[in-house]
């Protein structure tokens, strides 16, 4: 018998925990404007690079460059910098409403805001959203009512889920928002199936999956890949990837692929990685995909590069297990100041304005929280009636729940 | 009235629902263009088309987590997992999923899903073609559960499961696919054409979910059967000559309590008998009810004849099998019981 070395398990570990210096100098952040823009119908095989690079369209001196950019109109990026205004303020006040016992839990979008905003003005009426927990910016710059939401996170009267789910798994049909299930993963291979029953139906609508890094790993994600391969599910296969599954760098849903993005190439699906905190350059590239899926090219999968500045949920602690000066180091940078930069450096915004903007969009929230907490909060004032609890769970009541519920005496 | 197998009647079904309503999709594994590995949806995408009966990738959890957002949608899904023993990969999308979504989203979502498995051993199938996975479901809120026992019943209860509302469970006593079968395993078998239930009527019916059938009138006692063991504990009462009433259950959730607790008042005793292992099996389940229900009426113990809390073997498969000997032992210890 030859001799053999003992095997070793090897476990990825991040580059940097508490207690070191982060140092993003050795990573390649290509600079604004430098990818190409293929045409939507390009050969897979042609654009595989689009997995390894990062799409960006902001440059340091906040000008919109490259091809990328496409033509948005100043209003049109002054009502983004609104709605990522307003989903920054809107966190802030349910992060601190949950401090105050207002609510039990919630889960906030800090540095992330440009991604679910940006997507969601590239889609049309009709078309689905399959969300996560972090992904309210799709709401918000659909027009939903900021009210509604905060009536869902406080689980009062007004929630319109009847206060049958945790706060932030919002769900309104009518905006395109399918119900956040709240296990991780599950509405990936739906969103897939969603876009085949709208393809089955010869339909125009089209349909869009979203992931964390982390969850990635889930089996639902590696079904919703093969379904919108084989049947070239009209989709847009969203990954954002904000380094962190809660304590858990992404190296470890990653594994040994180059990117997320890259997982894409073996199901002979598009794939795309973008600057996630450049509104721009999401904005370019959910048009693009949502083209592909609209003309019926088939699926595409994007990854957006971000940094989830917050933590995981108002349950999570981040300074246990990564370094406080992370995200101040994070070369992406945060994508309210960005769009703003570029929004002065067009002229058509100033400090002044951003300055009373916030005070506006602050004003707003307050007042829809107002209106929200006279609807109650979770442990005061008006709440969902206890025989709500037996509705919905079939479209007619059987008998077996009839009995409990005259059991429950209510 | 023509006879069919169940096999047929569950093709017809679907042949059926597809024909009625255009949002009826059928998908599965081998279940295109080869038309399913028991059959069952044999001919459909000839009929109707690729992109209304097609084959998938081996993905239990893609098949029916692509399902639920198909019901989403708008569609009526009808899948097929080629065994109830595969299901376990899709369980999540089953329970937290297709089960919750009109409850989580208040209505604004549905899942009008049919899911469909073949179940049950007395095939030689080992222990991952044999099982009987009937409690996994029925202890979920937002699911039905329906085990058809013949032709006729399989034809009406799965047009009506298509046609629910909800996610349905439906779950095909594959030992029952070609004839009754009463656990005498070393007797030809009875083909569905000598068979009264193997009638089936053609064009559209269905049979509501949630009524159960007397399949045999009796006073000595009650049995509380579903799938292949209706035929069992016939057999059972048959050589024991015990007046036993033999009630089919049908539809598992919701159950026809009326039915049941009817019959045991009249009886006073009560076997229930499934294939399925026995700690917290469906059984449990009646047993506690007919207990809560009947309780003054009761003459006996509920007794339950049940497979063994064991994986189910290959070559011990008839040491396994609740077989009628095994039933008639049940009947004769509540007989007996003061």
């Amino acid at each position: 018998m030859p001799e053999r070395a003992p095997l070793s398990l090897q476990v990825p570990e991040p580059e940097w925990r508490p207690g070191d210096t982060p140092d993003y100098s050795h990573v390649n952040f290509p600079p604004a404007g430098s990818v190409d823009r293929p045409p939507v119908d390009a050969n897979p095989r042609d654009i595989r690079d689009l997995a390894y690079t990062i799409i960006r369209v902001l440059n340091r001196e906040g000008q919109a460059v490259g091809p990328w950019a496409g033509t948005p109109t100043d209003d049109e990026l002054l009502t983004g910098l609104r709605h990522m205004m307003t989903l920054r303020a809107f966190d802030a006040r349910m992060l601190q409403a949950q401090r105050q016992g207002k609510t039990s839990f919630y889960m906030q979008h800090l540095g992330e805001e440009a991604i679910s905003c940006a997507f969601r003005t590239a889609l049309s009426p009709g078309d689905m959203n399959f969300p996560t927990y972090r992904q309210a910016g799709l709401l918000i710059a659909g027009g939903y009512p900021i009210k509604d939401m905060m009536c869902q996170v406080y689980s009062n009267e007004g929630d319109p889920l009847k206060g049958r789910q945790l706060p932030v798994m919002y769900s309104s049909r009518k905006d395109g928002f399918f119900s956040i299930s709240g296990n991780l993963g599950t509405q990936y291979i739906q969103a897939v199936g969603w876009a085949m029953a709208s393809a089955i139906s010869n339909d125009t609508k089209i349909a869009a999956a979203w992931i964390g890094d982390g969850s990635t790993a889930e089996n639902d994600f590696h079904a919703a890949l093969v379904f919108a391969s084989t049947y070239k599910a009209p989709v847009v296969l969203n990954i954002v990837n904000n380094q962190w599954a809660i304590s858990t760098f992404q190296g470890i849903a990653r594994g040994g692929s180059g990117t997320f993005a890259s997982r894409g190439h073996g199901f002979g699906i598009p794939s795309l990685r973008v600057d996630g905190n450049d509104y721009l350059a999401v904005r370019g590239v959910a048009s693009w995909a949502i083209e592909r899926a609209r003309r019926n090219l088939g699926p595409t999968l994007v990854e957006y590069v971000t940094y989830r500045v917050g933590g995981h949920s108002t349950s999570d602690d981040p300074s246990a297990y990564r370094l406080k000066t992370e995200s101040d180091a994070w070369p992406l940078g945060d994508p309210i100041l960005r769009l703003k930069a570029h929004l002065i450096v067009g002229g058509v915004w100033s400090e002044e304005r951003h300055k009373q903007a916030e005070a506006e969009v602050r004003d707003t929230v307050i007042a829809a929280q107002r209106e929200a907490e006279a609807l109650g909060t979770l442990h005061s004032g008006g709440h969902p009636s206890a025989r709500d609890m037996f509705e919905d769970v079939y479209a007619t009541m059987p008998p077996h729940l009839i009995r409990q519920r005259h059991d429950a005496g209510i | 009235m023509p006879h069919m197998t169940m096999v047929q009647a569950i093709q017809n079904a679907q042949d059926i629902a597809m024909e009625r309503d255009e949002k009826v999709v059928v998908f599965g594994e081998d279940v295109g263009y080869f038309g399913g590995v028991f059959r069952c949806t044999a001919g459909l995408q000839r009929k109707y088309g690729k992109t209304r009966c097609f084959d998938t990738p081996i993905s239990e959890l893609g098949i029916v987590g692509a399902a639920v957002g198909m019901a989403a949608y708008g569609l009526r899904p009808c899948v097929e997992i080629q065994f109830a023993d595969y299901m376990y990969p899709a369980y999540d999308q089953i329970v937290s999923e297709a089960a919750r979504l009109r409850y989580r989203s208040a209505g604004q979502f549905t899942c009008p899903l049919v899911i469909r498995m073949p179940t049950g051993g007395g095939i030689f199938g080992g222990q991952t073609h044999s099982q009987s996975p009937e409690a996994l479901f029925t202890h979920v809120a937002g699911l039905k559960t329906v085990v058809p026992s013949n032709p006729a019943d399989a034809k009406g209860l799965l047009i009506a499961a298509i046609e629910d509302p909800d996610p349905v469970i439906f779950l095909e006593p594959k030992r029952l696919y070609n004839g009754p079968f009463d656990g005498h395993h070393e007797r030809p078998i009875t083909p569905w054409k000598n068979h009264q239930l193997g009638e089936v009527a053609e064009g559209f019916y269905a049979l509501p979910l949630g009524q159960a059938a007397i399949r045999r009138e009796g006073a000595a006692l009650t049995v509380l059967a579903y799938g292949t063991m209706v035929y069992v504990a016939l057999s059972a009462a048959e050589e024991t000559g015990i007046d036993a009433e033999v009630i089919d259950l049908r539809t598992l959730v919701p159950l026809d309590l009326d039915t049941v607790a009817a019959s045991v008042r009249k009886t006073g005793r009560c076997v229930v008998v499934h294939e399925a292992t026995r700690t917290s099996g469906f059984g449990a389940e009646l047993a506690a009810l007919v207990q809560r229900h009947c309780f003054y009426s009761l003459e006996a113990p509920v007794r339950r004849v049940t497979g063994w809390d064991t994986p189910y073997p290959h070559a011990q498969e008839w040491d396994y099998f609740p077989g009628p000997e095994r039933v008639a032992r049940a009947f004769r210890e509540v007989l007996e019981a003061e």
